[in-house]
């Protein structure tokens, strides 16, 4: 009996992340086509509510009432769950990103790896979805999305590897502790490029939306699925974007830190810089969708293999012999 | 008991996944059953405290080595030759095999598992990981790794090295008439090569392409 205060506590502290999280993914899809339609010199949706703020709530109506269709020749089992996996894995890793040197729902030791592990997980909603849909354009996506998601996550591991050298924690709330001097993205800015490009391609985002290439594919794995699992890819898939960009903000921008220890800025809580910094670097992913056309799928490959990879090992051993070399490796 | 629940739990999904990787019929449900399994033996990693471990397991074996798993079986399209391993007569050849290995794993396992119970000094001397109280399962590892295993470990990565290169020799084959882009060429290509402005003379035309 004594468990329940305890697993009450927990779930308000989940509620409480959550929801926040979940009305800024409905917000940031707003944000995403207005940054584009602002680009392209266009309104973009500005009709319900203020600004079209409300434009994301009322698609979410739009897609609880439709229909869900399930192919007869697919696999029914897998193709219902591949949404809530996809889903789920989204949520789940907002547990160890730290707002504040406090508000953490899950501080644990090896938070960074939990993350890298969750992120590398999500994979699996997109070969589930594609591959029980039993239909081409689906499977096609499927396969293209994880050769895309698994080459990319190496060349992110060893970019985390690098920020990890200057730290010498695998805790989150270390990381940014780290930087209280310097933030990694002045020392490390060509990791924080590519890491920044290799996030594109790991949430599947324009230039590397092979895997629902609309001219080629349909929608590629989302071609068959309809109404509310539709929508759970969809909102998984801005959720685990703006995770990326939480990684990045922690890795490399500072995390909850105020960029000028001064007086003014001081007074602003931890988490609402962390949001800015989080809100800066989905301005930058919305841009990108604007302004850069699609890649071929072999120069995605080989910019992965034959580009990001040799450098960021480079810049390990480069980072690793200047730590060494000048005696800053740090020891605790 | 909290921690009695969750690891009978997990160790329940581990077994009876691990059961189903060879007991269903469709191949590219094994594969989700096996990682399932492997989902549930890195929850029980964490449990004991080897946090690393297990989250290192999730990250190799689930994240990258089961992808490939996947790739292969949905690419084969095994879905025909559904599973007939005990029932036809052509491979159950493969059943003896099979059985020697896996009394040979079970027996190595009973020495090392019966050793730790039994001869408890004998680890005792080897573990130097019990000197590194207080510091986080990183650490310790890091420490002995990289230390007194180290020749271990590089071996261990060169095995790793070899199996790769002889995978990529097995199944390399020189194709000829492939046409390549070549990206260099497709960037540098600059406006004299591919345009040309010509004086048309009427009723004439001008002749292309020779």
């Amino acid at each position: 009996m004594e468990y329940v205060p305890i697993i009450f506590g927990e779930v308000y502290k989940i509620l409480f992340l959550l929801v926040p999280v979940l009305v800024s993914v409905a917000m940031i899809v707003w944000l995403d086509r207005r940054v584009w339609a602002f680009v392209q010199k266009r309104q973009g949706p500005n009709v319900v509510g203020p600004f079209g703020l409300l434009q994301s709530l009322a698609d979410a109506l739009k897609y609880i009432f439709k229909e869900i269709i399930i192919p007869s020749s697919s696999n029914k089992v897998i193709f219902i769950l591949a949404p809530i996996v996809t889903m789920t894995l989204a949520l789940v890793s907002w547990a160890v990103i730290p707002f504040s040197k406090t508000q953490v729902i899950a501080d644990i030791n090896v938070g960074i790896l939990y993350l890298f592990a969750v992120s590398s997980l999500s994979v699996y909603g997109i070969i589930m979805g594609g591959w029980a849909s039993n239909s081409k354009y689906p499977f096609l996506g499927a396969i293209r999305s994880a050769a895309q998601m698994v080459s990319y996550e190496v060349s992110i591991g060893i970019i985390i590897i690098n920020v990890l050298l200057c730290v010498g924690s695998l805790n989150l709330s270390d990381i940014v502790l780290a930087q209280q001097n310097i933030w990694f993205v002045i020392p490390l800015f060509p990791m924080f490029v590519i890491f920044f490009i290799s996030a594109l391609a790991e949430t599947n985002r324009p230039p590397f939306d092979l895997p629902e290439a609309e001219a080629e594919l349909v929608a590629g794995y989302q071609t068959e699925y309809s109404g509310m699992m539709y929508a759970m890819f969809w909102l998984g898939e801005y959720a685990n974007i703006l995770l990326m960009c939480a990684l990045g903000s922690i890795l490399f921008l500072g995390g909850w830190l105020s960029p000028i220890e001064l007086y003014p800025f001081n007074l602003i809580p931890g988490a609402l810089w962390l949001a800015f910094k989080i809100l800066f670097l989905f301005i930058l992913f919305a841009l990108v969708k604007a302004i850069v056309p699609r890649y071929r799928y072999d120069q995605l490959m080989r910019l992965g293999w034959k580009v990001f990879l040799p450098l960021s090992l480079i810049w390990v051993v480069l980072t690793a012999s200047y730590l060494f070399y000048f005696n800053l490796l740090p020891t605790n | 008991m909290a921690h009695a629940i969750f690891f009978y739990v997990f160790s329940t999904i581990a077994i009876v996944s691990a059961i189903m990787v060879t007991a269903s019929k469709n191949t590219v449900h094994s594969v989700f059953f096996l990682i399932l399994d492997f989902i549930s033996v890195s929850c029980l990693f964490i449990m004991i405290g080897a946090e690393f471990l297990g989250m290192i397991m999730l990250i190799v074996y689930v994240g990258a080595v089961a992808v490939l798993f996947l790739f292969v079986v949905m690419m084969l399209n095994v879905a025909q030759q559904k599973n007939q391993w005990f029932l036809s007569s052509q491979s159950s050849r493969h059943i003896p095999i099979g059985l020697i290995i896996g009394t040979i794993i079970f027996f190595e396992l009973i020495i090392v598992v019966g050793g730790w119970k039994y001869k408890p000094e004998l680890f005792e001397k080897t573990n130097s990981t019990s000197s590194f109280e207080g510091i986080s399962n990183t650490h310790s590892l890091g420490q002995v790794l990289y230390t007194d295993y180290i020749h271990i470990f590089q071996i261990s990565g060169m095995v790793l090295l070899v199996a790769m290169i002889g995978a990529i020799v097995l199944t390399f084959r020189q194709r000829v008439g492939v046409k390549k882009q070549s990206y260099i060429k497709q960037i540098s290509r600059e406006r004299s090569e591919g345009v040309e402005v010509l004086e048309v003379q009427s009723n004439k035309g001008v002749k292309i392409d020779d």
